[in-house]
């Protein structure tokens, strides 16, 4: 099959590939950036374990062709902490309140509790549930997931009052 | 020497070994995307397999037509049982002493049956291959129903074993019969039944479900055709014993066989057992010369890797008037699909289920299991569970409801009455279990505190009185399951798979500056092993959990073990570290004597050092003594300081708990609202309390699901109903529960720290409290029992039944 030219920015960088029209988002990142922090673990688009942000959105990155990212950014898990290696409040607060336990879900989950944080800043217990409905989780049951959202949070406000 | 600084207890406290909430050292990778699971690997050259899967559920095979896809530019091969039968491999064998086809042979036997194997350059390419496959079925009739199965006019299934009336279990009395297994007295138990005070009987169905990971299924298997190595990475629970059993299957010696399980998204049985997509890739990749990749989709996981429980359990117990139990009967119609793929130990068919008596002194009781062939998927692992031990739970504490509803009386007085007392243990029971150690009762009354069971009591009843005048739609269910657990398998006089004895195992190797190594036969698939037996090994040979590495999962550097399941990894490789640790601790005694120039006798053990009794001030830590491992042991010992332990438990552990789930039921809807669920746990020796609550949440989670909406449903036709996330119930953020944490602590008198486990304990303990619940709310408009999965449909059809709904 013919391929096409794609041009978008990944975690801050230009990238400029060949890839099939019909090659979807999820596996142009794992298979041909080798970023494979976001997995595939469903087909149907419900267990959220692929999502990345998409131009300031959560997306299912199994549910987009590569081709629909043509010229848009795209952030993963892998870009996720500062550019110095520092990590981000969520990354410290899953690993601080036992958030994840065989990792899978985890890359999603994050990647969208990043997004659902700019959405809301200050979510309530009930928001962060609703706001993460779209990430299964088998192993933790949610409740030290959305503590961890919940205390990084409160860490990233803290620090925002404290610059202000 | 230097002085010590610190006192004993901020020592013990920076070794951060048994209790400590240690922050998981498997965090970091994963929180930044740099887990290494097996759909990240990539080899050179590496190619993908894809299934061609049968629509049917039972069909004859009339002929494939591979020219199309071959055709296809970047299609490498295509693999038919045609191909696999010179080598003999298209069938292999189960672990239940069955065999299964690899991929299908004339026939196919159930919805999704692997029927060829595509391999081509990626993944899409072979997916495109697939489609271009043609294969010709003759429809045959499907049984999805296993008492329609046993029929005498039952189409036969399995052709292959036609005449044979022995099967791996004894007798086979119908051709789609597998075993018959019986435990107990029969004639005690019919006597005590036939002179019963008050009688009940009851048909308690655990549905057909799937484990269902959120990482599915695969692997990569690549030949090294120079020099003859087979390395195969994938999704094993049991990396050693896929080991040997491929070195069986394939002729391959087994040294030159290398398994390693990376980073496992999840197993909760569902990676126990040896797939077809294994075998068609290994011969892939000794045909091809190159890596060839295989995983599974969602949809193919849930279709055709390992199903569980599918039981069908009539029991009857016979009670005195005030509630005491004095026999069980059960008799078991066990489903196990087309083949028989259980994962048990080989003399248990019907695995643990005969700890169905519970956590009840019950005198007499006789247990019969009949596992039958069907249409379905063949399987039957042990989800989150120590084989078949949720199923018996479910049974006996859904059988002690619906007594206490037939004698009126409160299902916790019931289990108070009849509980096993504290002074009873070890307590045999009826069935021939031998349980370590417990305190029901004491677990049991701090439950119903905590929760305030008579003030929740009381609130049912207003309820209940204002739905009667109409101010509410909703019904209140207070639910309690007291649930013990059989886990740790096991004694290898009891217990073993396909022969191999299910010890485990631990090699430490302790470093000169003082870190270590330690290895095991187990693997996480996200129990945090990696930081939980550094903390094990850390209180016992006194080096900081940090200190230590925690490698599993490489059967060519771990020793033998038999994996991760049925909650065995604590009880069994657990004891194992600790056992290694004291040959570590015993030689530095000897090594840390001779640096003292004392007897060893004139040693004692503090937190990291060895010290002279009377003089505490006179010592050498384990670090020093490291060190001299390496350069200044006593004459005639050899240098270094490394143990290994393979452990053959003594017995099982007995994991129990009590727990109370309080829910409202919208008789209009059938929408039902967890309120409270309380799970008080005892699982032992406590090593880490933060990845204790973790397994419990994850546990009721799942037991929650399974309650409350899961199931592999088939039509009569074969066709799985559910097989995607769309409609198979995995609940999320939305609808679990929060969940109340609690303990007591009885450690396991023969285990080498008093550990039980505790993985599975909330799945074991959940789905009853749940069902219980459920039914409770409608218990006094006449409901004894209903079925799962009480989901919103079943619920509202219940109130109707009940003449409840407006």
């Amino acid at each position: 099959m013919s391929k096409m030219h794609i041009k978008l920015t990944v975690n801050g960088r230009p990238v400029d590939a060949l890839a099939e029209p019909r090659m979807l988002l999820i596996h142009f990142l794992r298979e041909q950036l080798s970023l494979t922090g976001p997995h595939v673990g469903c087909d149907t688009s419900h267990c959220g374990a692929c999502t990345v942000d998409f131009n300031g959105k959560s997306v299912k990155s199994c549910t987009m062709f590569v081709a629909q990212a043509q010229g848009g950014e795209v952030k993963t898990i892998e870009g996720v902490a500062a550019a110095d290696g520092t990590l981000h409040p969520l990354q410290e607060a899953f690993r601080e309140h036992h958030g994840l336990q065989c990792g899978f879900c985890t890359p999603g989950m994050i990647v969208r509790a990043y997004r659902l944080l700019q959405e809301n800043p200050n979510p309530t217990e009930a928001e962060i549930r609703i706001g993460i409905a779209g990430n299964l989780c088998r192993c933790t049951g949610y409740q030290n997931i959305v503590k961890a959202i919940r205390a990084a949070a409160e860490r990233m406000n803290t620090a925002k009052e404290a610059a202000a | 020497m230097s002085a010590p600084v610190e006192t004993a207890d901020v020592r013990k406290q920076q070794l951060e070994g048994l209790g400590a909430r240690r922050k998981r050292v498997e965090d970091a990778r994963f929180t930044q995307g740099k887990g290494n699971y097996i759909d990240d690997m990539k080899l050179p050259g590496m190619l993908f397999g894809d299934f061609v899967r049968s629509p049917h559920g039972h069909a004859r095979v009339k002929s494939i037509k591979k020219d199309a896809a071959l055709a296809l530019p970047g299609v490498k091969a295509v693999l038919t049982a045609a191909d696999l039968k010179p080598l003999k491999l298209h069938w292999m064998p189960t672990l239940a002493g069955d065999v299964q086809a690899v991929l299908a042979d004339e026939k196919v036997l159930f919805q999704g049956q692997e029927v060829a194997f595509v391999v081509a350059e990626d993944r899409y390419t072979a997916a495109d291959a697939v489609e271009l496959i043609e294969v010709e079925y003759e429809a045959l009739p499907a049984i999805v129903d296993p008492t329609k199965s046993m029929a005498p006019d039952a189409v036969v299934l399995r052709d292959d074993l036609a005449g044979k009336t022995e099967g791996a279990h004894g007798a086979r009395k119908h051709h789609n019969h597998i075993f018959t297994w019986q435990v107990g007295d029969a004639k005690a138990t019919e006597n005590a039944l036939k002179n019963a005070e008050v009688l009940v009987k009851e048909l308690i169905v655990y549905q057909r479900v799937h484990p269902c990971p959120l990482e599915t299924c695969g692997c990569v298997a690549s030949m090294d055709k120079v020099n003859g190595h087979l390395s195969v990475w994938g999704t094993f629970q049991a990396p050693h014993a896929v080991r040997t059993v491929a070195s069986l299957i394939s002729g391959i010696p087994e040294h030159k066989i290398r398994i390693i399980s990376p980073d496992i998204g999840g197993g909760f049985g569902n990676k126990v057992g040896v797939y077809p997509g294994y075998i068609c890739s290994i011969v892939a990749s000794i045909v091809l010369g190159v890596p060839v990749k295989w995983v599974e989709d969602r949809i193919e996981n849930l279709v055709a890797t390992a199903f569980a429980r599918d039981y069908h359990m009539t029991g009857e117990i016979a009670a005195t008037k005030d509630g005491r139990i004095k026999a069980l009967r059960c008799h078991v119609l066990a489903d196990h699909g087309a083949f028989d793929a259980c994962a048990d130990p080989t003399k248990y068919p019907a695995g643990f289920f005969s700890i169905c008596t519970g956590s009840y002194d019950i005198p007499a009781a006789h247990l019969t299991v009949d596992g039958v062939y069907t249409n379905k998927a063949p399987g039957g692992v042990a989800y989150r569970c120590s084989f078949r031990v949720t199923e018996a739970s479910y049974f006996i504490e859904r059988m002690i409801d619906v007594l206490a509803r037939k004698l009126d009386l409160d299902p916790a007085e019931v289990r108070r009455l009849n509980l096993i007392r504290k002074d009873q243990f070890p307590y045999h029971s009826a069935l021939g279990w031998e349980y370590d150690s417990g305190d029901y009762h004491v677990a049991l009354e701090k439950a119903l505190k905590t929760v305030d069971y008579t003030a929740l009591r009381a609130e049912q009843r207003a309820k209940r009185e204002a739905f009667a005048r109409g101010e509410t739609r909703k019904l209140m269910g207070i639910g309690v399951s007291f649930f013990t657990e059989i886990v740790g398998a096991g004694p290898i006089k009891n217990c073993d798979i396909l022969g191999l004895g299910m010890f485990d195992s631990c090699e430490i190797r302790i470093h000169p500056t003082g870190s270590a190594i330690a290895r095991l036969g187990t693997i996480s698939q996200g129990q945090g092993h990696a930081t939980t037996f550094a903390q094990i090994l850390a209180s016992e040979i006194g080096i900081p959990a940090a200190n230590i590495t925690v490698e599993e999962g490489d059967t060519d550097t771990a020793p033998y073990g038999l994996g991760t399941y049925g909650s065995r990894s604590t009880p069994v490789a657990g004891a194992a570290t600790a056992m290694a640790g004291r040959k570590i601790r015993a030689k530095a005694q000897m090594i840390a004597a001779y640096l003292l120039e004392v007897h060893d006798d004139d040693l004692e053990w503090e937190v990291d050092r060895f010290r002279v009794k009377g003089a505490p001030e006179r010592f050498k830590t384990m670090a020093e003594i490291a060190f001299a491992a390496y350069n200044k042991v006593p004459p005639g010992m050899e240098p270094g300081l490394e143990a290994v332990s393979y452990y053959d438990p003594p017995n099982m552990t007995y994991p129990f708990g009590a727990y109370v789930c309080v829910l409202d039921v919208d008789v209009d809807t059938g929408v039902v609202e967890v309120r409270r669920f309380y799970a008080l746990d005892d699982c032992g020796t406590r090593i880490n309390p933060m990845i204790i609550e973790g397994q419990v949440h994850g546990g009721l989670t799942e037991a929650f699901a399974i309650a409350m909406g899961q199931e592999v449903a088939y039509d009569e036709y074969g066709n799985v109903k559910n097989a995607s996330l769309l409609d198979f119930y995995l609940p999320t953020a939305v609808e679990t529960p929060v969940w109340e944490t609690d303990h007591t602590t009885t450690p396991s008198p023969h285990h080498p720290i008093g550990a039980k486990g505790v993985g599975e304990s909330p799945n074991v303990g959940g789905v009853s409290a749940f069902s219980n619940a459920v039914n409770d709310a409608f218990a006094h408009f006449g409901l004894l029992h209903t079925q799962m999965p009480h989901d919103h449909w079943r619920v509202w059809k219940t109130a109707e039944r009940l003449g409840l709904t407006r």
